[in-house]
């Protein structure tokens, strides 16, 4: 009999969300001690999910997999289970929640709903977000994947920016409608199983092995793409992104990049190329095509915002192409980079994003324009910064970087044409990154600048933890690629059942 | 000299129906014989029993069918060839009698209107004159809304198990009657109240002229008034069908009616918005029930065999439905109008459902049926908009129920527990997971696409994204618009009014986390006799 960990995993945010929700208010009305709950909670998540990921046997293909029947009409399981790539992804959901936490320690306060409810709406959010990592069954996972949203929802819309509200609608329409026309994917699978193998199953481990046919194969991968390219988000669905992370809070921001997008690449290697991978095949021209784009166009864009969270917004547009196109050239060091980088750019952009809201909320403005020459009154500010905006344009040491080597390296592989057009953007990566840097924080103090304080212990301690992943993985990355080439190498296998690679994939990579 | 015979009737069977039909007749009883201030207890306690052993007997027949056999043949027709006990007719039943205690409920509630009903204290007092404000300073009520309740529902039970198409118009006509009065007697804004009623009627009755136009055509072509009869008809003859086909669009379209679907939905919004909101949410829950179930045997049972010839006939039908009571929804600024347009796009989701009914060597003992999946959808729809029409009586101001969606800015703030089970309700009609409403959307898009109708289903699926939007907006108009202010406030109700949308509420939730029950219940019972 052993512990059902994925459940406790689950269940420990959910409840500890709720119970912060109702926790009253100290008499002098402020939530500390809601505040220090949450903060508990989320370092307890933590140590579960280190606990897990310790016992976690790297070659072992699924694990802590738990199975019950949902609903037996429509072939829906309760079905856990993580294998490295989802393992990954739930260390790094549980890494970034207490940082966010306690990043985002007073920003709650000026919100809609009170500060209790930001803190209890982040843990909700946190075990939806492992729940999607954690199904082994479509169904369950569409019903996390959608229920992600409403979290997010209120997060945007209850504290952030003066156009919050209207941010959190497109955000949320945007995503919905991905997610209706996802539906009509999993609801052809349904179909589909029941009529190919007589009972309707919605596990994972039963779908790969149906071979869905060529036409139906291909609408049904569709459907499913298209939901997660705009999760993802993707050239021309991307729009929604940026408006929202200009305004919703620094800690909704990571939540939102570093967590929820990768549900996009995360559903792209689980459920398109695992379960559709002729139709994964066919589909590779456009995908890649719309990656590069991708990857150009965040760059590009990014240069030229004027608002630095917008900035950052477009940079993971950007990073983003990047793993699509890791993931879509369907070869074992383009996947076995996007793996790794959905981690790496979940730590760099995470720390890019708290720095940069600590700065904001110092000068009460996120116009590029109106900073300059932070550096001199703010040092430890200003340095942090530099070394996520290093991170994040990859600079070899840091841990993005490996990971932006092999995406490169595997499109090479596929197309040198498809790797010369990716290339360029690492340079613009230069611009955008070094060029905001010398605009707020070079130069002479301005209005408004002078007399801002450095950061205080609080918000040190609280991004410290991703630096110290960000330089550790970046020189010694073996740890995090022993855990995800085993499922880098599950993929490739599901994806060449049929059709062995002429002579493309199955290297190693080490 | 001929002998009439006497009707052989199995009274055990059809015992549900004739206990609220007889409990409705010592209602009208009761009205003339008890003086005015025992009125309002005797006839919520006679309702409620009246209603409560409907149900237990209906429980009582259910059991009786032998849910646990596999046979796909259970239940009988009775009555003389006119009713059909089987499965679908008794859990129609229990559904119905269910809405009606929900709708007894909140018909009773006295907290609201200071102490007496919602409903007009003098009918027949006009409004506006000396009359009206002497009954409603003496606190007159009229308790016959309970009677009329009853025959309503006793109507609703009668209408799907009908399988004789006179059996059927009767059914028609004895819930739409009782209805159309109903819709006349809100206490405030009268004259808009008015107005609803007899829209409602003189369209119903329209419809219920071309229903039995219909009927006297179809049964020119067959010769036989019950569905087994026509459907021998159907499939034997090969005369020309014109009778037929133009019978059968006419009686589907006096059904399409009662449902509210495209482009015979123009009564719903006028009809709900003027109604005592009470009646609205009885008529959304209840009426859809019926009709749907109805319409379902009369398409199955009667013209099954022609299915290929009306069925695209029904596909346009349900996609304007789903179309039109979408996007016009957007545009809506009033919470019960929105509701109403909310109303025709579910109706014509609820046709994808009746799209995916197939043949019954094609289904699978694990495949989710057109039948399984209509019933499902009415379930969650019906507690979803009952509870949802519950929670728009409770926010007032001094003119009564405050319906127009301005008045609903900020009422996050004033009572954020009402506002966030209403934004739970919207959720799930939008049909977000964790909510019955998804599971219902799920599994009729999964029966129409089984039934290879996937072209309809893509285009739910998009019109769902249109129908997201208006939901949503009243959720923001709700917490994140500012709010002046306006004078309104959320009115605390007796138990009775808070046990509805509590029931309600509860419902839609437990049917989004663990569906499974119920729908194994359905697909075991979810075959109609022929």
């Amino acid at each position: 009999m052993s512990l059902p960990w994925l459940t406790i995993l689950f269940l420990l945010p959910l409840l500890g969300g709720l119970v912060v929700a109702i926790l009253p208010n100290r008499q002098d009305g402020s939530a500390e001690t809601a505040k220090r709950a949450a903060l508990l909670v989320s370092l307890l998540t933590l140590v579960l999910a280190i606990v897990i990921a310790v016992r976690f046997q790297a070659d072992g293909g699924y694990q802590f997999t738990e199975e019950t029947m949902w609903i037996r009409l429509f072939g829906a399981h309760y079905a856990l289970g993580v294998d490295g790539l989802g393992l990954s992804l739930v260390v790094l959901t549980a890494i970034l929640t207490p940082v966010v936490i306690l990043a985002g320690w007073n920003d709650g306060a000026n919100g809609r709903f009170g500060e209790r409810a930001f803190f209890a709406w982040l843990l909700i959010l946190e075990a939806l977000s492992l729940g999607v990592f954690m199904a082994t069954d479509v169904f369950l996972f569409y019903v996390f994947f959608e229920a992600t949203l409403i979290p997010v929802y209120f997060l945007v819309s209850g504290f952030g920016g003066p156009d919050r509200v209207k941010a959190a609608l497109k955000f949320l329409i945007y995503s919905l409608a991905g997610g209706l026309i996802m539906l009509a994917g999993v609801v052809a699978l349904y179909w589909q199983s029941a009529k190919i193998t007589g009972t309707p199953t919605y596990l994972l481990s039963d779908l790969a092995n149906i071979d869905f046919g060529t036409s139906v194969g291909r609408w049904m991968f569709v459907a499913f793409f298209i939901a997660f390219a705009i999760k993802a988000p993707m050239f021309p669905v991307h729009t929604w992104l940026p408006d929202t992370t200009e305004q919703a809070t620094p800690g909704t921001s990571v939540m939102l990049v570093s967590v929820l997008d990768k549900i996009g690449t995360f559903g792209m290697i689980r459920f398109c190329l695992e379960l559709f991978p002729e139709a994964s095949r066919w589909a590779t021209p456009v995908v890649v095509v719309l990656a590069i784009i991708s990857i150009l166009y965040g760059a590009l864009m990014a240069i030229g915002s004027k608002d630095i969270m917008r900035l950052i917004a477009y940079t993971s547009v950007s990073h983003f192409g990047f793993i699509v196109m890791g993931i879509f050239v369907m070869n074992s060091q383009g996947l076995s980079g996007a793996n790794l980088y959905m981690f790496n750019h979940g730590l760099s952009t995470a720390a890019l994003f708290l720095v940069a809201g600590y700065l904001i909320s110092r000068r009460g403005s996120a116009l590029i324009a109106s900073f300059g020459g932070v550096e001199k009154v703010a040092p430890i500010l200003a340095g942090l910064f530099l070394v996520a905006g290093l991170s994040s344009l990859s600079l070899p040491g840091l841990a993005p970087f490996v990971s932006e080597m092999l995406v490169i390296a595997g499109s090479f592989v596929w197309s040198p044409w498809a790797a010369a057009f990716a290339i360029p953007a690492i340079v613009l990566a230069a611009i955008y990154i070094l060029w905001m840097y010398q605009r707020v924080m070079t130069g002479e103090p301005g209005e408004g600048v002078i007399g801002m304080p450095d950061l205080n212990i609080r918000e040190i301690a609280a991004v410290a933890p991703l630096f110290l992943l960000i330089v550790v993985l970046g020189f010694f990355p073996k740890p995090l690629q022993d855990v995800l080439n085993p499922s880098v190498d599950h993929t490739m296998s599901e994806v060449h059942l049929q059709d062995p690679p002429a002579k493309v994939g199955g290297e190693e990579v080490k | 000299m001929n002998t009439i015979p006497t009707p052989q009737i199995d009274y055990f069977q059809v015992a549900p129906m004739l206990i609220v039909l007889g409990a409705a007749v010592i209602g009208v009883l009761a009205e003339a014989i008890l003086p005015r201030r025992q009125r309002y207890l005797a006839q919520v306690a006679i309702s409620f029993v009246g209603l409560l052993s409907a149900l237990v007997m209906a429980v009582f027949v259910f059991k009786r069918l032998d849910p646990n056999s596999l046979s796909p043949k259970r239940g009988q027709v009775v009555a003389m060839g006119s009713l059909a006990i089987d499965g679908p007719t008794l859990f129609t039943w229990a559904l119905v009698l269910i809405f009606g205690l929900l709708a007894l409920m909140i018909f009773a509630e006295r907290h609201l209107e200071g102490g007496v009903l919602a409903f007009a204290g003098q009918a027949a007092a006009m409004p506006g004159t000396e009359a009206e404000r002497e009954a409603s300073s003496r606190g007159l009520e009229h308790t016959e809304v309970f009677p009329l309740l009853l025959f309503a529902v006793g109507g609703m039970m009668m209408f799907p198990a009908s399988t004789d198409m006179l059996a059927l118009f009767v059914a028609l006509e004895v819930f739409s009657l009782p209805l159309y009065l109903l819709c006349g007697l809100a206490r405030r804004r009268r004259l808009l109240s008015q107005e609803a009623a007899l829209k409602y009627f003189l369209l119903g009755a329209f419809s219920s002229a071309f229903f039995v136009y219909g009927i006297s055509l179809v049964y020119g072509f067959a010769g036989s008034m019950s569905y087994a009869g026509i459907a021998q008809a159907v499939a034997g003859s090969s005369d020309s069908k014109v009778l037929l086909y133009g019978g059968l669009g006419l009686m589907v379209a006096g059904l399409l009616f009662k449902v509210g679907a495209v482009p015979f939905h123009n009564w719903t919004p006028d009809v709900y918005q003027g109604a005592p909101t009470a009646v609205t949410a009885f008529m959304a829950a209840g009426t859809k029930v019926a009709a749907f179930v109805a319409l379902l045997r009369l398409m199955y049972v009667a013209f099954g065999a022609i299915h290929v010839n009306w069925a695209p006939m029904i596909w346009i039908v349900a996609i304007l439905t789903m179309v039109i009571g979408s996007v016009v929804a957007v545009a809506q600024t009033d919470v019960k109008r929105l509701l109403a347009y909310s109303s025709v796009a579910h109706a014509g989701f609820i046709l994808v459902g009746l799209l995916g009914i197939r043949a019954l060597g094609e289904v699978g003992p694990q495949d989710a049926d057109g039948v399984t999946a209509v019933l499902f959808y009415l379930t969650t729809y019906g507690f979803m908009t009952l509870a949802a029409f519950t929670i728009v009586t409770l926010v007032r101001d001094a003119n009564g129920e405050a319906t127009s969606m301005k008045h609903w800015a900020g009422l996050g703030k004033k009572s954020p527990l009402l506002a966030g089970v209403f934004a739970f309700l919207l959720l799930a009609m939008a049909g977000l997971p964790l909510t019955s409403g998804f599971t219902g959307k799920w599994v009729v898009f999964a029966a129409a696409m089984s039934a290879g109708a996937w072209p309809l289903v893509v285009v739910a699926v998009l019109i769902s994204v249109v129908a997201l939007v208006f939901y949503i907006r009243i959720i923001v108009v709700m917490f994140f618009a500012d709010s002046e202010d306006n004078g309104v406030s959320v009115a605390i109700p007796s138990p009775l009014t808070s046990t509805v949308i509590m029931i309600g509420t509860a419902v839609t939730l437990a049917l989004g986390l663990i569906p499974g029950p119920l729908l194994d219940l359905l697909s075991r019972v979810g075959v109609f006799i022929r």
